[in-house]
């Protein structure tokens, strides 16, 4: 061989490095990024990788003849498992119970094929170049490699391109390398065989293009294995991670991978939010509804003749237009948000009520579940207070507070906190199959001055709620008796502690 | 631990990686700008060099009480003395702003503080600090016992350490303790507890907010001869997250390393809020601008009394009356004003070269007094970082720095999503104060732009391109240092000691810098002054019920 096909081969040498840390990497930031503790799953990457590369060296040994052949097909291999390790390792979190195991032993893989690499082509190349030389120009250029790959992953790959194309990309270069050695590496092989071993490596780089291709909807089924169906709409705003999915029943929403509704059974659910109250004050005309975004509570608000004016507050524009990019929405929904008395303010809830100066009739609070502080600050006795200032005072309110079966303290927590607050506070609950047994309370200023009457017109629309049901919600089973809470305040947000508690003793 | 090294500091912030880069191209890349900031420099300097201006006959007024310093000893003799139907008094304040290391900033969307933002809810004895509250409208009376409300305590997540790669809740490092090291903390917790229950023969606590009513018991005072790590590790703790813990709250509160600052103070940090054991730390009051709420309450009570941009160059005791000559920094004209009495509630150093004829024992006293330097940041960002681990908490902190991490000026707001500010702060532990201020006055913008943009990258990797603007004020005498010796000292008290008609406040009187302790003698200076010409004034730390939960 002459110098300049030598100078290539170097620079196999960098690339074939740079690949090799980019998957060692990559393994340990899913790894931390999936299962958290970024320490362990570093350092037991890290060793894992590093022991396998031994045992690549080790191996390398026993391959005798056909050298040149050999370090293709390692490159091939290492394209193909290397490359699609994210993808693969992303849509196995979802689907098995042997994750661990299975990111193990890929990444061990990968570090025995890597292993392999070098050992092989240096052998390769001990014929051309004295071994002080060969030894120190292939490390070198090794270590090079290294630095490229620590310098580029952080900086480049990771934000740009993300997990699963970087993997891919890798892949493809390593394929490349394969493919490229073909030529190169040619006057140390046999002809008979060459050309298939050339049709393999360009299947395998078209594997892997496709791949990249198809990147984004990797991502899309890694999300799917963990909600219940197909997505059918995904957008990340500047608040939340919104996703539709469909199935066979009907659809659902998930805000941060949350069930907010599934479109089976959501009408249970809004009409315990919505009638009870409603149906508390006589002939109700201006109505605020507190996060409820879908419009679906809105939709059971417009049922009452007597409204003139309905202001919604929710945080998320893009959950307010959501009905605009998902058409099945806005016909659940009948179009309500679109109705003449209808307001929708895009505001956060707890920012707003120091703001606004109308006075309501009926407050209906649709927030989602006090999983995090901003939107436990939402349940706080503060907060309640400061909502009592925009309500008139016979006014009713209605909140959703999780499921009183299972998590009874987060629950009583709310009804706790709105009696601190000098509301008479009516506990109910109402089942959602979707959901279980699911929690609300009725809450007033003053002591409700008549009966809950569910006006004959309404009811007639409705599908879950009569008034003999509707009397029944109020009736508290033996297994969801109250339980003694503090009160959720700003300065201790007790509600978001108790309700982490209890909502991870069902996962 | 060594005193602040820059380079050392420069150092670990460029060990991150976004850093590694940053540091070679990071001016070209730089989509912000901002603006170093001092207090008044130049009219300090001047009048340290004797500058003294002749007012012009009809440029006199005459008045009770001249109060030289609008901090919050000053303001808050401006409050004791309308509390005592005073309205002849002036307040003479150096700055634009009043407030001294309380004052608050401005942007666009939100205030923020430039120096003190939280006050501990007060003990029950310390009633004037709840009467204060109680007319800023922050205490409920509904149930019966008067509560701080709730929109004023700080909102939870309060605090969170960024500490082995994640952030977790609270302060101590968890993330990075053994065993052993939860074993000594319980331990260290055991021996705090022991001091809150100390009482001497009289019956007072060993450490009390204000530390004036504390116990000079020779048993408490030892303490202040040694470090508070010559105290731990006395105690046989050894415990790296126990040390980091306690050297973090010395830098905190007093600008100090653990190595640097007295037991009794370290001790105190943790002893003086509460008074038994029993008791948990009591909750803490927080606004947007930090304690510039009550620098505004305060100077929004006295009114035009209150007098800013004048630079108070000369006090002189002229027997029956002092002379105070000021120089207003914006028309250029001398004022003087012969008062009664004259409140000076500034630091002690400046005493020396305010006072006519200052007597040479003072000056002495005075030169005791040792003050720490700070940088602290206001960091404007167009929308939050990205959180993976605990999530954006009032007080952040960082394990592995020198700084004591960031407040973020919207949390007790409650806006949670968005623009916001970061207000981040530096103590410069050198061991000669001296020292510090030198290095303050040296460093370029630039230098504190890229040294504080690196300490947040290592929380924040990406917080970069989200910054869009960063102020750094530079605090030359921000704080009094409680080193070994110096709050025992006989010079500490002496200073307290008025001289004739001129009488003292200021929280270093109290060896701590505290907002409780600069109101505590600005009360009481004022009283001393209105005792000598009227005894029937009520001493406010004796005379008001106790308030509040006990």
């Amino acid at each position: 061989m002459n110098r300049a096909p030598l100078f290539l081969l170097y620079i196999n040498v960098l690339i074939i490095a740079t690949c090799g840390l980019i998957y060692e990497l990559l393994a340990g930031t899913l790894a931390s990024y999936l299962l958290g503790d970024s320490v362990t799953q570093f350092s037991l990457i890290i060793g894992i990788y590093l022991s396998a590369l031994g045992a690549g060296a080790w191996i390398s040994s026993f391959v005798h003849e056909k050298l040149a052949r050999c370090f293709i097909e390692v490159e091939l291999g290492v394209a193909l498992v290397g490359g699609f390790s994210v993808p693969i390792l992303f849509l196995a979190f979802g689907y098995v119970s042997w994750f661990q195991p299975l990111l193990y032993g890929l990444v061990f893989l990968i570090g025995t094929l890597v292993g392999l690499e070098l050992p092989l082509l240096m052998r390769l190349l001990k014929e051309e170049v004295d071994f002080a030389d060969l030894v120190s120009r292939v490390l070198t250029f090794d270590y090079i490699g290294a630095l490229v790959a620590a310098i580029l992953f952080p900086m480049l790959l990771v934000p740009n391109l993300g997990l699963v194309r970087t993997s891919l990309l890798f892949g493809i270069l390593n394929a490349l390398v394969g493919l490229w050695g073909t030529w190169l590496l040619r006057p140390l092989m046999r002809q008979k065989g060459l050309s298939a071993l050339r049709g393999r490596a360009m299947l395998v780089i078209g594997l892997l293009v496709a791949g990249m291709i198809k990147a984004e909807s990797v991502t899309h089924l890694a999300e799917e294995n963990q909600l219940s169906g197909k997505i059918v709409h995904a957008e990340s705003s500047p608040y939340q991670r919104i996703v539709v999915t469909e199935n066979k029943t009907g659809f659902q929403l998930y805000l941060n991978g949350h069930l907010q509704f599934n479109s089976v059974d959501e009408y249970r659910y809004h009409e315990a939010l919505v009638h009870p109250p409603m149906s508390a004050v006589e002939a109700p005309q201006r109505i605020l509804v507190l996060g409820g975004g879908d419009g679906l509570a809105v939709r059971e608000v417009l049922r009452y003749p007597s409204v003139k004016a309905i202001t919604l507050v929710d945080l998320d524009p893009a959950m307010t237009s959501l009905a605009e990019c998902f058409p099945p929405l806005g016909t659940l929904s009948e179009h309500s948000l679109q109705h003449p008395s209808v307001t929708v303010i895009n505001q956060d809830a707890f920012l707003w009520v120091d703001t606004a100066h109308e006075k309501y009739d009926v407050a209906i609070i649709d927030f989602p579940d006090p999983g995090s502080f901003s939107v436990g600050k939402l349940y706080t006795s503060f907060f309640f207070n400061r909502l009592r200032q925009v309500l008139t005072d016979s006014a009713v309110l209605n909140i959703q507070c999780s499921s009183p079966l299972v998590s009874p303290e987060s629950y009583w927590c709310v009804v706790t906190t709105l009696e601190d607050c000098g509301f008479e506070v009516q506990p109910f609950h109402a089942t959602v199959p979707t959901f279980g047994v699911w929690g609300f309370a009725l809450a007033s200023a003053t002591p409700l001055s008549k009966p809950l009457n569910l006006p004959v017109s309404v009811a007639a629309e409705l599908r879950f709620l009569d008034q003999n049901v509707m009397d029944h919600l109020f009736v508290t089973p033996r297994d969801l008796q109250r339980v003694d809470t503090e009160v959720n305040r700003l300065n201790n947000q007790v509600l978001v502690h108790y309700y982490e508690r209890e909502w991870s003793r069902w996962q | 631990m060594a005193a602040l090294d820059r380079r050392a500091l420069l150092k670990a912030a460029l060990a991150t990686s976004s850093g590694l880069v940053a540091g070679g191209c990071q001016r070209a890349q730089r989509s912000f700008n901002g603006e170093l900031l001092s207090p008044s420099l130049g009219a300090g300097h001047q009048i340290r060099d004797g500058f003294v201006p002749q007012p012009d006959l009809e440029n006199w007024e005459e008045t009770e009480v001249a109060i030289v310093g609008g901090g919050i000893a000053g303001l808050s003799a401006a409050w004791r003395l309308q509390n005592a139907g005073i309205k002849r008094f002036q307040l003479l304040e150096l700055e634009r702003v009043s407030g001294g290391t309380s004052r608050a900033g401005e942007t666009s969307f939100c205030r923020h503080p430039w120096g003190a933002h939280y006050v501990p809810v007060p003990g029950a004895d310390n009633a004037p600090l709840w009467q204060l509250f109680d007319e800023m409208g922050v205490v409920n009376h509904a149930a019966g016992v008067p509560e701080i409300m709730e929109d004023v305590l700080c909102r939870e997540p309060q605090e969170r350490v960024f500490a082995g790669g994640h952030w977790t809740e609270g302060l101590y490092p968890r993330a990075i303790a053994t065993e052993e090291d939860l074993a000594q903390r319980i331990s260290f917790q055991d021996q705090i507890a022991k001091w809150i229950d100390w009482r001497d023969r009289d019956g007072r606590r060993a450490f009390s907010i204000p530390t004036a009513l504390a116990s000079d018991d020779p048993e408490v005072l030892t303490l202040d001869r040694i470090t508070m790590s010559e105290w731990m590790q006395t105690q046989g703790w050894d415990s790296k997250p126990l040390f980091w813990l306690v050297d973090y709250c010395c830098r905190d509160d007093f600008g100090l390393s653990v190595d640097q600052t007295s037991a009794w103070a370290g001790l105190f940090y943790f002893c003086a809020r509460r008074e038994s054991s029993a008791q948990e730390a009591p909750p803490v009051l927080t606004w947007p601008e930090g304690n510039g709420r009550i620098v505004q309450f305060l100077a929004d009570a006295a009114g035009p009394q209150l007098r800013s941009n004048r630079a108070v160059t000369a006090v002189k005791d002229q027997q029956d009356h002092v002379q105070v000559i000021s120089f207003d920094t914006k028309t250029k004209i001398a004022h003087g004003l012969r008062a009664r009495r004259v409140v000076l509630a500034t630091p002690q150093f400046l005493a020396p070269y305010l006072i006519s004829d200052c007597p040479t024992e003072r000056k002495t006293d005075a030169s005791e007094f040792q003050y720490g330097s700070w940088i602290v940041a206001n960091i404007q960002l167009t929308d939050r970082p990205a959180e993976l681990s605990y999530p954006l908490s009032w007080d952040n902190v960082f394990h592995n720095s020198r700084s004591l991490g960031y407040v973020v000026a919207t949390h007790q707001s409650g806006i949670d999503h968005g623009p916001t500010v970061l207000t981040w702060y530096l103590p410069l532990c050198n061991d000669v104060p001296a020292d510090a201020r030198h290095r303050l006055l040296q460093l370029s913008w630039d230098h504190w732009a890229e040294l504080i943009v690196g300490d947040l990258q290592q929380g924040h990797p990406h917080i970069q391109s989200l910054i869009s603007r960063i102020d750094v004020m530079r605090w030359g005498h921000a704080m009094i240092q409680p080193r070994p010796g110096f709050v025992s000292s006989a010079a500490r008290k002496r200073a307290a000691v008025p001289l004739d008609r001129i009488h003292f406040a200021g929280t270093d009187l109290s060896g701590v810098a505290l907002m409780e302790e600069a109101f505590y003698h600005g009360i009481r200076a004022t009283e001393e002054a209105l005792l000598a010409e009227d005894n029937s004034v009520p001493r406010f730390y004796e005379a008001l019920p106790r308030r509040g939960q006990g």
